[in-house]
């Protein structure tokens, strides 16, 4: 799996300049992400976990080292690597459809300089956007406001943005944490649906042992800021497809699960009590 | 007594209640549900007394029917308020032994004055549409040319840092002067009356739509300039599809704010430039002695500046999307 080094992050450094000085966030972060596997990111909260994934995006710069992605070297954010966004980050203006157009017009509407693609049609265009909000089952929204449907309808339009731009990477930073318990689930099974058919390279973030290990390849634990650095690596070998279900009294599945707690809550504990 | 004065603002409240919730039948459900909440947060309070109890349910079997309850409290305390001002002025003009002119007197002045507005004799003598019409067009022009100026000034200094602090110093220094402060210069550099007057209009009107566009983009939310730097939008979709949108309820205010301070203005600068206005009527009917047009004025002035106000808050509210916040 790890054959084919698509994203490499090599000896990243983040150092924030703030008004009591120089706060470094993240320090000799080494990492690569094949592809095809799907990554998360989990940490106490503070630890850095969404500046990794910004620096990844090309949203901020590092102070230090180097990002690769398909060997060149992460200058800035750009459609190939695609982000769905903590709180959904759609435009309250624009319908769903609109909102997931502006992506698939901005990537597909002209010609590919680097693959050489020709560009596309409107009806190319619009169909694209329409097999988009079909993939994740919002056909029947695709004319209404962000402001008219639910949490759980907003966090599948921002992944269909990202998916419909057939991205080389898919980042999400916390998709699914400002969703109730159920809604979550429900997204995570789509979310596994999904990958498993358009086989994209995932890097997630998340604060949700459950999570990490039913989606994940591999966990990538940090630990507490500040200059956090990843502590420990896990590579979750459950079969896929998985099913939620059928895992829940997997002894395989539980000790992944208790891996990851035992990181967090023994080894990495009291992250408040240093920031307060 | 005591449940008198317990049930008064009780009925009222529940009234409003009962009108808000008979929409959500044709209005979206999100709504719906929001004014259901309004009964039900009355609801614990009748606890208290029996009497508000008992009583409730007649009043929801009446709530199919013409809401005459609501309808009362919509018109009656206007109504009190406006004949309280009329009651203040008659006593004034009582006891000013009638050099304020009486209610009843304007009024009548007022009937004759507005049956024939449109009239023209000579150039310092015409009706008073004509006055309003005048000032309405100084007015127009001057916040006209404010805003093809100032709208794209706002975003250009909302936009670039380097703009921002260029000519924050410059609009701090220049704000607080009193628009009348730039008539003569408008007269100097102009030489007429009439585009110094636009001129004064066009300074007073510019600052609040400079200012509230620039921070309506500095306020546009990050994360849709993230959402468009992944995206890798152009310069020109981020102004239409996400600058624009973002930015328009704060450019509304400004517009709005503009439009009040270019009404306030007008009327001074047009008594010091003379010519027709409405500004310019009430001097020269002050200069005939001729107080009843003055009220009539001070009416017409009052009325047109609630219309353009009420104009524009419908235009923002039109353009105001929920949600922008979150």
């Amino acid at each position: 799996m790890s054959s084919l080094k698509y994203i490499e992050i090599q000896n990243v450094a983040q150092t924030f300049k703030t008004k009591k000085g120089l706060f470094p966030a993240l320090r000799d972060i080494n990492l690569t992400v094949a592809k095809g596997e799907f990554v998360t990111l989990i940490g106490h909260s503070g630890c850095g976990k969404s500046t990794l994934l910004n620096l990844i995006a090309g949203l901020t710069m590092p102070s230090d080292g180097t990002l690769l992605c398909a060997n060149r070297e992460i200058a800035g954010p750009g459609p190939e690597r695609a982000v769905v966004f903590q709180n959904h980050s759609l435009l309250p203006w624009l319908t769903c459809f609109e909102n997931v157009y502006l992506g698939v017009e901005r990537v597909f509407g002209a010609a590919s300089k680097s693959t050489g693609a020709p560009s596309e049609n409107k009806a190319q265009l619009i169909a694209r956007t329409d097999a988009a909000l079909a993939m994740v089952g919002l056909t029947a929204a695709a004319q209404k406001r962000p402001g008219e449907i639910s949490g759980g309808m907003k966090q599948r339009v921002g992944i269909a943005r990202a998916l419909a731009m057939e991205p080389k990477v898919l980042l999400m930073d916390e998709p699914f944490g400002a969703l109730d318990a159920l809604t979550r689930a429900k997204l995570q099974d789509e979310l596994l649906d999904i990958v498993a058919r358009t086989k994209s390279t995932v890097v997630m973030v998340t604060h949700d042992v459950d999570e990490a290990v039913l989606l994940s390849d591999r966990i990538v634990m940090l630990t507490n800021g500040p200059a956090a650095t990843i502590g420990e690596v896990l590579s979750v070998d459950l079969p896929r497809p998985r099913n939620r279900v059928a895992l829940a009294d997997s002894a395989q599945y539980l000790g992944y699960r208790k891996a990851v707690i035992d990181f967090l809550y023994t080894r990495q504990a009291h992250v408040e009590k240093l920031t307060a | 007594m005591v449940s008198a004065v317990f049930h008064s603002p009780l009925a009222s409240s529940e009234s409003v209640a009962i009108k808000k919730e008979a929409p959500p039948a044709h209005s979206t459900r999100a709504t719906g549900q929001n004014h259901a909440e309004g009964p039900a947060s009355v609801r614990p309070e009748p606890v208290e007394g029996h009497a508000g109890t008992s009583t409730r349910p007649v009043r929801t079997d009446r709530a199919p029917g013409y809401d005459w309850r609501g309808l009362l409290m919509a018109v009656l305390p206007p109504l009190l308020g406006l004949g309280l001002l009329i009651g203040i002025w008659a006593l004034v003009s009582i006891s000013t032994a009638s050099s304020i002119p009486s209610p009843w007197e304007t009024w009548k002045q007022a009937v004759e004055l507005f049956s024939d507005p449109f009239y023209r004799k000579g150039p310092n003598d015409q009706g008073v549409g004509w006055n309003v019409l005048m000032s309405l067009e100084r007015v127009a022009v001057g916040f006209g040319l404010a805003a093809v100026v100032g709208i794209p000034a706002g975003f250009a200094i909302g936009r670039f840092e380097f703009l921002g602090r260029m000519f924050n110093p410059l609009i701090s220094l220049l704000r607080p002067v009193s628009p009348l402060a730039w008539l003569p210069i408008g007269l100097l550099v102009f030489k007429g009356a009439n585009p110094a007057a636009i001129w004064t209009i066009f300074i007073c009107s510019i600052w609040p739509m400079v200012i509230n566009t620039a921070v309506g983009v500095q306020r546009v939310p990050q994360d849709y300039m993230n959402v468009a730097r992944v995206l890798n939008l152009s310069e020109w979709k981020i102004v239409t599809k996400i600058l624009f949108p973002a930015v328009l309820p704060y450019m509304l205010t400004g517009v709005r704010l503009a439009v009040g301070t270019a009404w306030l203005v007008i009327v001074a600068a047009e008594m010091l430039t003379g010519g027709v206005g409405i500004g310019f009527w009430v001097w020269d009917e002050w200069n005939n002695l001729n107080v009843k047009n003055i009220i009539i004025a001070i009416f017409v002035i009052g009325i047109v500046g609630l219309v353009l106000e009420y104009a524009l808050i419908k235009i923002a509210t039109a353009f105001t999307f929920e949600e922008v916040k979150s």
